[in-house]
């Protein structure tokens, strides 16, 4: 019997591939399952690491049909973080971010490729100190399913090295670069 | 029956002009540190050193305020309006003092980290008491220090206005 409707449901799925329709989730900035993270060089022989503590950001995602899945994220560029009062300061001022004029940075997905490897290519514009560029988040799904508390959840994670000089932000010695290391965890709307 | 004041104790104008210099000292390395590049050799030894002479100055403008309740000043010479006016600028030019301690004290401290004096001992932080407080704290860092050296050129531009055009003893009741 239980086979039987095993069957019969794999036969409903097949028959109507399209019933899993792309699906739209904010991300749990609220429940603090998401991060925009940061990597720079020291000096070239170590990093400083930190975060952005305040961003939001919403995508579709729909396994079957990839190329449709969209993504877009929001940081207030003054909610930088690398656990250090006065070099957050130093971020933050017009010698680097220029967070006050500059308060948000975004992403937003244009185009979404499924790689042979199973990774994604999602390709888009990231705004950082008021300057557009491409850019593109290698990205992977880590996974999706029903949470404990009656929701739907699914997760990617998607890093992408910036140039900062790209973005009108002045190189200072070794730190020519960011990495910028994303998780976001969506809840399905 | 008192003699008449007519000079500081020789306290007083010890702490008024070593005030004069840390004030001076301190605005000038702060205003040159500010724009140190990261690869600057100074880049960490000037903060350090204005964050320990200006914590260090806490204690000493507390001890020169408890010397100026307990010492006898000299009368003040001028116009009614001239000797409000003096005292009104005094008091706001120690008010600011203490703003400019507070306010750089809750910089360095946003974060919870203590403040290290000349690596001799350190000053406790108590982390952040509003969102950004690194940057609010800065901001008024920076203008009260601008404001106070602002008051402290009109201060001494009246002294020297007393000692040439007045020929009184104003300036050198402190000299």
């Amino acid at each position: 019997m239980k086979k039987l409707m095993m069957a019969s449901a794999l036969t409903a799925a097949m028959a109507f591939p399209l019933s899993a329709m792309a699906a739209d989730y904010t991300v749990d900035t609220k429940g603090a399952h998401a991060f925009v993270s940061f990597k720079v060089s020291h000096l070239g022989y170590s990093f400083i690491q930190g975060r952005f503590n305040e961003f939001d950001g919403t995508f579709s995602y729909d396994a079957d049909n990839i190329e449709a899945s969209k993504v877009t994220v929001n940081v207030n560029t003054e909610s930088l973080d690398s656990n250090h009062a006065e070099r957050d300061k130093h971020l933050r001022s017009d010698d680097f971010i220029d967070a006050s004029k500059y308060s948000t940075a975004k992403f937003v997905s244009t185009k979404v490729t499924k790689n042979a490897d199973g990774t994604l290519s999602i390709a888009g514009d990231m705004t950082l100190h008021g300057v557009t560029k491409p850019a593109v988040i290698d990205a992977k799904f880590i996974g999706e399913g029903k949470d404990p508390w009656g929701g739907y959840r699914a997760g990617f994670e998607g890093t992408t090295r910036l140039q900062v000089a790209d973005y009108g932000i002045k190189v200072v010695g070794a730190s020519s670069y960011v990495d910028l290391d994303i998780v976001l965890e969506g809840v399905r709307n | 029956m008192a003699t008449l004041i007519t000079k500081y104790h020789g306290l007083s104008r010890f702490f008024h002009w070593i005030s004069a210099i840390i004030v001076i000292g301190l605005f000038a390395a702060g205003y040159w540190m500010v724009d140190l590049s990261y690869y600057s050799e100074w880049y960490k030894t000037a903060p350090h050193w204005h964050k320990s002479v200006g914590l260090c100055f806490v204690a000493f403008t507390t001890a020169r305020l408890i010397w100026k309740l307990l010492s006898t000043a000299p009368a003040m010479e001028g116009s009614a309006f001239e000797k409000k006016a003096a005292s009104a600028a005094h008091i706001l030019i120690y008010i600011l003092l203490f703003t400019m301690f507070l306010s750089g004290y809750l910089i360095s401290t946003a974060d919870g980290r203590g403040i290290d004096v000349f690596d001799w001992f350190e000053v406790p932080g108590l982390g952040s008491f509003i969102e950004d407080q690194a940057d609010y704290a800065g901001l008024v860092h920076e203008y009260v220090a601008y404001t106070l050296i602002g008051l402290a050129s009109l201060h001494a531009l009246a002294a020297l206005k007393h000692h040439f055009i007045n020929k009184d003893n104003t300036l050198k009741k402190m000299l």
